[in-house]
């Protein structure tokens, strides 16, 4: 058993701390306040290869590890959680995929597009109807010669309005149920694809959500990831590999709410001293700081599980559904720390705050995770 | 174009806390890191390798803890790094005698580059000593570099604003300034790439041809107590308040 990250792991952790120290933390307010798509930090992402983090190197990617995802999925969620999880999906939902079932052609096609950022890359599984029950999906795609005609909608699609692969997910035989959904990669400027609204949300302001809309979208068959009625099963594998992302995203947010109340609570005085000299204060960050540390051990457990090969679904959403229930408590933590000051958007805590809550819900609720990890218990 | 690149594992001075008590820097637990100033001279190196090609070889004297550190300089550009092992704790003259003995052993070096001074100790003593063992020009303080066929021309940060322009054939030795330029980050790609470089590690008895000892013994280290002297200026009338402290300030020579 060794806990010690590898040579090469520091060094990712080193270079993408300081890319977000200095090129994320100084436009990340302003991002969140105006919601603007973090477009100039995607380039610089790309040159740097967080675009194809474990896209293997021969289709341009860095083919570095799931732990180094990881830390590279926190490092940057702890200055700029909306452009963590654009990362996240782009790397997890939507290129590992293609790695995994993709066709040659298709690995060909694609996976460089995705590693140097020509086209970000989203995941369209949700659908008003077909949240936690996935298989629940009404979208369709009819084959039609060579092609398959698509008919649906998405929504709540992370860069649904920016991206330009979306894998998209359809029935292709309703008498199958989940057994008869496909995986489609779905390029934006296809005919009949159509972004819809891009919601206002409570916070991740910098990530565009959106709902697609799929009229008579004529996808080639080359296009179809896996074989027929495998979709379900890509959308599942997909997401274990999700849930470390969005662990490690909310270990960021949790580590940036520590840092804010450490700094604030040495520097805001009351009764003559630093409130960091009151105990109340002391265990706050003691509890924050223990439940960081733990969630990110859970994050970086699952993620050497599947860097071992070994099956990781239960410990993707143990992962997940701790480390997201620590970034809410942190973060409501964090503001009782900060007082009133905690409440007004002065302090980044406020905007964390508003972060931190998605990560109990997407990809996968907290007790969407319970189902899953009860599955994997009583097996 | 040949490159030597000295550097040094240093403990992050940010980070670094006095004791209250003994008034003695508290070092356990503090990260380890080759300071920006010493990735600025690796950076330059790599500029002048991209335009005449040639090979980056950077030297370290001590233990490296942490071996990442060294790994990253390599994951920016560097070709290879040599870690030589002192006899004893080493001092300036070790340092500086290692470093000089190892570029005299690696041979055909044509720059020397070191950062102006170590971010720790910032004495800046190993640069300029380390030319004067080699016997090569040496331009200290650069803030500027353009390396050209038969000569390298550098600015000097001189103080007050001023700039001294100064050319030196090779081979040469140069100390830079942070200011220099903004050191690359390496890609993941390049990440992956460092390990495949060579690291090398030297005992000093295998290329230097006389015994080293230092000259200097450190008896202490302790941290420099900065009282504040809180003066508050209450005037009744602000413009007073601003002008009395302006006065003060003249009169500590903070203000010109």
């Amino acid at each position: 058993m060794n806990f010690e990250l590898t040579d090469n792991q520091k060094m990712v952790r080193n270079m993408v701390r300081d890319f977000a120290e200095n090129e994320i933390e100084p436009v990340a307010d302003e991002l969140d306040e105006k919601k603007e798509y973090p477009d100039e930090i995607l380039d610089k992402m790309s040159d740097l290869g967080l675009l194809g983090i474990m896209i293997p190197e021969e289709y341009d990617g860095a083919g570095m590890d799931t732990v180094s995802f990881a830390i590279a999925i926190e490092e940057i969620s702890r200055k700029c959680a909306a452009t963590g999880v654009i990362t996240e999906v782009h790397n997890s939902l939507v290129a590992s995929p293609i790695v995994h079932y993709g066709t040659e052609e298709q690995k060909k096609k694609y996976l460089p597009m995705l590693a140097t950022g020509k086209k970000i890359g989203a995941f369209g599984g949700t659908e008003p109807d077909a949240g936690t029950d996935l298989g629940a999906m009404q979208t369709t795609a009819e084959k039609d010669g060579d092609s398959y005609i698509i008919n649906g909608q998405k929504t709540f699609i992370t860069s649904g309005s920016e991206a330009g692969i979306v894998i998209v997910f359809a029935v292709t035989d309703k008498s199958k149920g989940r057994k008869g959904i496909s995986a489609f990669i779905v390029e934006s400027d296809t005919e009949g694809f159509q972004v819809g609204d891009v919601f206002d949300k409570l916070g991740l302001h910098a990530n565009k959500v959106s709902e697609l809309f799929f009229e008579d979208m004529e996808v080639p068959k080359e296009n179809l990831l896996g074989e027929e009625g495998k979709g379900y099963k890509i959308a599942l594998s997909a997401l274990d590999h999700g849930r470390i992302g969005i662990g490690a995203q909310a270990v960021g947010i949790a580590q940036a709410v520590l840092d804010e109340s450490i700094e604030y609570s040495q520097q805001r005085e009351q009764f003559g001293k630093p409130i960091s000299n009151f105990q109340a204060i002391q265990w706050k960050l003691a509890e924050i700081g223990t439940r960081t540390e733990a969630a990110r051990l859970l994050v970086y457990n699952a993620a050497d599980a599947a860097d071992r090969g070994e099956r990781f679904t239960k410990e993707a959403s143990m992962a997940k559904l701790f480390a997201s229930e620590v970034a809410m408590n942190a973060a409501t933590e964090g503001i009782q720390i900060h007082g009133g000051y905690g409440y007004i958007d002065e302090y980044k805590v406020e905007q964390l705050f508003r972060d931190a809550k998605i990560t109990e819900i997407y990809e996968g609720t907290s007790e969407a995770q319970k189902m899953v990890i009860a599955r994997c218990l009583l097996k | 174009m040949n490159i030597a690149v000295c550097v040094k594992d240093v403990v992050d001075v940010s980070e670094i806390k006095i004791d209250e008590k003994t008034n003695e820097p508290i070092l356990e637990g503090i990260s380890r890191e080759v300071s920006d100033i010493e990735k600025s001279a690796v950076e330059e190196a790599i500029k002048i390798k991209e335009e005449y090609g040639g090979k980056i070889t950077v030297l370290t004297v001590g233990s490296v803890e942490n071996m990442e550190n060294i790994k990253e300089l390599l994951a920016m550009g560097a070709d290879e790094a040599v870690i030589i092992s002192p006899p004893e704790e080493p001092d300036y003259t070790v340092v500086s005698e290692l470093l000089a003995g190892a570029i005299d052993e690696i041979g055909d070096i044509d720059i020397v580059l070191c950062g102006e001074a170590s971010i720790d100790l910032f004495s800046g003593q190993v640069g300029p000593r380390v030319a004067e063992l080699l016997d090569i020009p040496q331009i200290t303080y650069a803030e500027g570099l353009e390396a050209e066929e038969e000569k390298i021309v550098g600015e000097r940060d001189v103080g007050g604003n001023k700039v001294m322009t100064v050319e030196s054939s090779y081979p040469v030795l140069v100390t830079v300034t942070k200011e220099i330029n903004d050191p690359r980050l390496p890609s993941l790609q390049e990440i992956l790439g460092a390990a495949n470089k060579p690291i090398n590690e030297w005992e000093s008895d295998e290329f230097m041809d006389h015994e080293i000892k230092p000259t200097m013994e450190t008896k202490d280290i302790r941290g420099v107590s900065m009282e504040r002297k809180n003066i508050i200026f209450d005037e009744d009338e602000l413009e007073d308040s601003v002008k009395k402290l302006a006065e003060n300030l003249a009169k500590e020579g903070l203000l010109e």
